[in-house]
C-alpha cells in the first residue's frame, strides 16, 4: 500500500476516534458569559450616564468600555480570567474582554524578556491578527463606501 | 539490527523522581521521590525552574544511590525546550561530561538506551540519564501564554511538571538493562499538533514490533507494558494498530500519561512531556520491579519530532519511539540501598551544599 493512501486511511480512522465537542453544552455556556459580561458592561453604562449626566453618550461608552478593559486585565494578571475563558470560550473572546485579555497575557508572560523585546514585541502575537483584519477590512469598506 | 542485545551486565542502580503540585495529587503519588509545592522552585522564571529541577534530580539521584558526583562518567540527557537549554545549562554546574540528546517525549528511554550501550562496552562505569519538563516552559514555547483564557480541543494533553534521573551503572541492582531498541521516526500524516497520540501511536506501533520480532518475546512475556505518553486516545490507537499485525495487547499494557493524573482532574487526555516516562519510570516502575512484583517490563517512550515553525508552515507530525527492556534480577545480593520510596518521608538535598561538597572532594 503506498504512503499516500495509508495517511489518508489512518487521518479517517483517527477522525473517527477523536471524541466530538458537545456543541449544545458549549452554546449555552458562551451565551450565559457572553450575555453576562455585555449585561455588566450595560450596568457601568447606565451607572455612568446616572452619576455624570454632562457627559454625551459615546463619552459613557468609551468610560465603560475602559472600565471594562480594566477589569479584564485584572483578572488577567491575578489569574482568574484564564478559568473563566475555558469555562465559557467564545462567550469570553467576542466581548472586548477577549481582547483585552489576548493583550495583557502576553505582556505579563513575556515580561521576563525585558520591556522592549518581551513586553513590546511580544504584547501583539495574538491581538495582532485581529488588529490588521480590522484595519484591512476598514481600508477595504472605506473603497467601497467611497465608490459607492 | 536495530535491537541491542546488552552482552554484559548492566543495571539501573536507583532512580529518582521529582513532580509538581499537579501531578503530586494524582494516583502515583506515593512513589514519587519528591512533590515540589512550589512550581517556580524559588526561581525568576519558569525556564530557571527547569534547569533547577534537573539539577536536583541528577545530585538526588546521585546521593540516593549512594555514590558521588565525581564517580559518574557522563551525564546523558535532553528536554523538551529550544536547543535543549535545561539539559546544557544544568550539565554547566555539574562539571561532569555531558552528551545531549533530543527525541522530544522519548527522551528519557533515549538516554538510558544510550547510556547501556556504553556501561555495556565498557566506555563509561556510572552514568546519569536525566530528562523533565515543566508545564509552564512548555506551554509558552509550544501554546500560548498562561493566562490567555483559551479552550482546549478534547484531545489535547497536559504537559507535566517533574522529571526522573537513572543511574545506569555497572553495580549489580536488582534491575537489569536487557536489550533496547531505537525506533525508526514514522510518520502517518496526522498534522493537529492537539493530538499527539494519534501522531506518535504508529511509531510506538513500529517499535514494539521491531521488538517483539528481534528478542523473540510474547506480550504475555512482560508483566507490564509501558509506553510513554500516548494518552488515552493514543493508547486505544496503539491497541488497534497493534491488532492489525496481529499483536493482541492485553491487560499488561498501561501508558504512563494516562497513569500520571487524577481521574478528576482536567488534563483532558492524560500527561505528556518527556518528564511523564521519566517520572513514572524511576518511581512506580522501579519500585515494583524492586519488590519483585514486575519480573519483566517494556518500556517505550514516545516523542513527537516536530516544532513551531514546521507546524505553522503546514507539515506533519514525525513519531518516533525508543524501547527498553528490564528484568528483574532475583539473586542481587549486594544490592546497595533497598530504601523505600516515600514521597512524604523523603528530604529533598540542598544541592548548593551538595555541589560544593562534591566540587571540594573533586
Amino acid at each position: 500500500m503506498d504512503k499516500d493512501k495509508r495517511n489518508i486511511n489512518y487521518n479517517i480512522y483517527v477522525e473517527s476516534k477523536v471524541p466530538k465537542t458537545r456543541a449544545w453544552p458549549s452554546l449555552i455556556k458562551a451565551f450565559i458569559l457572553g450575555g453576562t459580561i455585555c449585561a455588566i458592561g450595560q450596568g457601568f453604562f447606565d451607572m455612568y450616564t446616572y452619576f455624570f449626566p454632562n457627559l454625551s453618550e459615546s463619552e459613557v461608552s468609551t468610560c465603560m468600555l475602559m472600565s471594562i478593559i480594566f477589569i479584564t486585565c485584572l483578572l488577567t494578571g491575578i489569574g482568574v480570567y484564564d478559568v473563566i475563558g475555558a469555562w465559557g470560550g467564545a462567550g469570553s473572546v467576542i466581548p472586548i474582554t477577549g481582547f483585552s485579555n489576548s493583550i495583557s497575557s502576553p505582556a505579563i508572560e513575556f515580561k521576563k524578556e525585558g520591556i522592549i523585546y518581551g513586553i513590546c514585541v511580544k504584547m501583539f502575537t495574538i491581538a495582532g491578527p485581529v488588529i490588521v483584519c480590522g484595519v484591512v477590512g476598514s481600508i477595504v469598506c472605506g473603497f467601497i463606501g467611497y465608490f459607492v | 539490527m536495530q535491537t541491542y542485545k546488552l552482552k554484559n551486565n548492566v543495571y539501573i542502580l536507583e532512580g529518582f523522581t521529582m513532580v509538581g503540585p499537579l501531578e503530586g495529587k494524582g494516583p502515583l503519588k506515593d512513589y514519587f521521590d519528591y512533590v515540589i509545592q512550589d512550581d517556580t522552585l524559588k526561581e525568576k522564571t519558569f525556564e530557571k525552574a527547569e534547569r533547577k529541577l534537573l539539577y536536583d534530580l541528577i545530585i538526588n539521584a546521585v546521593d540516593k544511590a549512594g555514590l558521588k558526583l565525581c564517580d559518574i562518567d557522563f551525564f546523558v540527557g535532553g528536554d523538551l525546550l529550544n536547543q535543549i537549554v535545561s539539559s546544557s545549562y544544568t550539565a554547566r554546574e555539574l562539571n561532569i561530561p555531558f552528551i545531549g540528546l533530543y527525541s522530544a517525549c522519548a527522551n528519557m528511554t533515549e538516554s538510558l538506551a544510550i547510556s547501556s550501550i556504553f556501561v555495556d562496552n565498557k566506555v563509561a562505569n556510572n552514568i546519569v540519564a536525566a530528562t523533565c519538563t515543566h508545564f509552564s516552559s512548555a506551554e509558552r514555547q509550544y501554546r500560548f501564554p498562561l493566562e490567555l483564557g483559551n479552550q482546549r480541543p478534547p484531545t489535547a494533553q497536559w504537559t507535566i511538571t517533574g522529571g526522573g534521573a537513572s543511574i545506569v551503572s555497572n553495580i549489580p541492582s536488582k534491575i537489569r538493562i536487557d536489550s533496547v531498541t531505537f525506533g525508526k521516526v514514522i510518520d502517518y500524516g496526522i498534522s493537529d499538533v492537539n493530538n499527539m497520540g494519534a501522531a506518535m501511536a504508529p511509531a510506538a506501533c513500529d517499535t514494539i514490533k521491531t521488538h517483539l520480532e528481534n528478542t523473540k518475546h510474547k506480550i504475555s512475556d512482560y508483566d507490564i507494558i509501558l509506553t510513554g505518553d500516548l494518552g488515552k486516545l493514543g493508547s486505544e490507537i496503539l491497541i488497534d494498530l497493534m491488532e492489525h499485525e496481529n499483536i493482541i495487547l492485553g491487560q499488561n499494557y498501561s501508558d504512563c500519561g494516562c497513569m500520571i493524573y487524577d481521574k478528576t482532574e482536567k488534563v483532558f487526555m492524560g500527561g505528556s512531556g518527556a518528564g511523564c516516562s521519566a517520572s513514572v519510570l524511576n518511581s512506580y516502575v522501579l519500585y515494583k520491579m524492586k519488590k519483585g512484583d514486575f519480573k519483566r517490563v517494556l518500556m517505550v517512550s514516545t516523542g513527537a519530532l516536530m516544532s513551531t515553525t514546521t507546524s505553522q508552515q503546514g507539515d506533519t507530525i514525525p513519531g518516533i519511539a525508543h524501547a527498553i527492556e528490564l528484568v528483574y534480577e532475583a539473586n542481587c545480593d549486594n544490592f546497595p540501598n533497598n530504601k523505600i520510596i516515600k514521597a512524604k518521608n523523603s528530604k529533598l538535598k540542598n544541592s548548593k551544599t551538595k555541589a560544593k561538597n562534591n566540587k571540594s572532594k573533586i
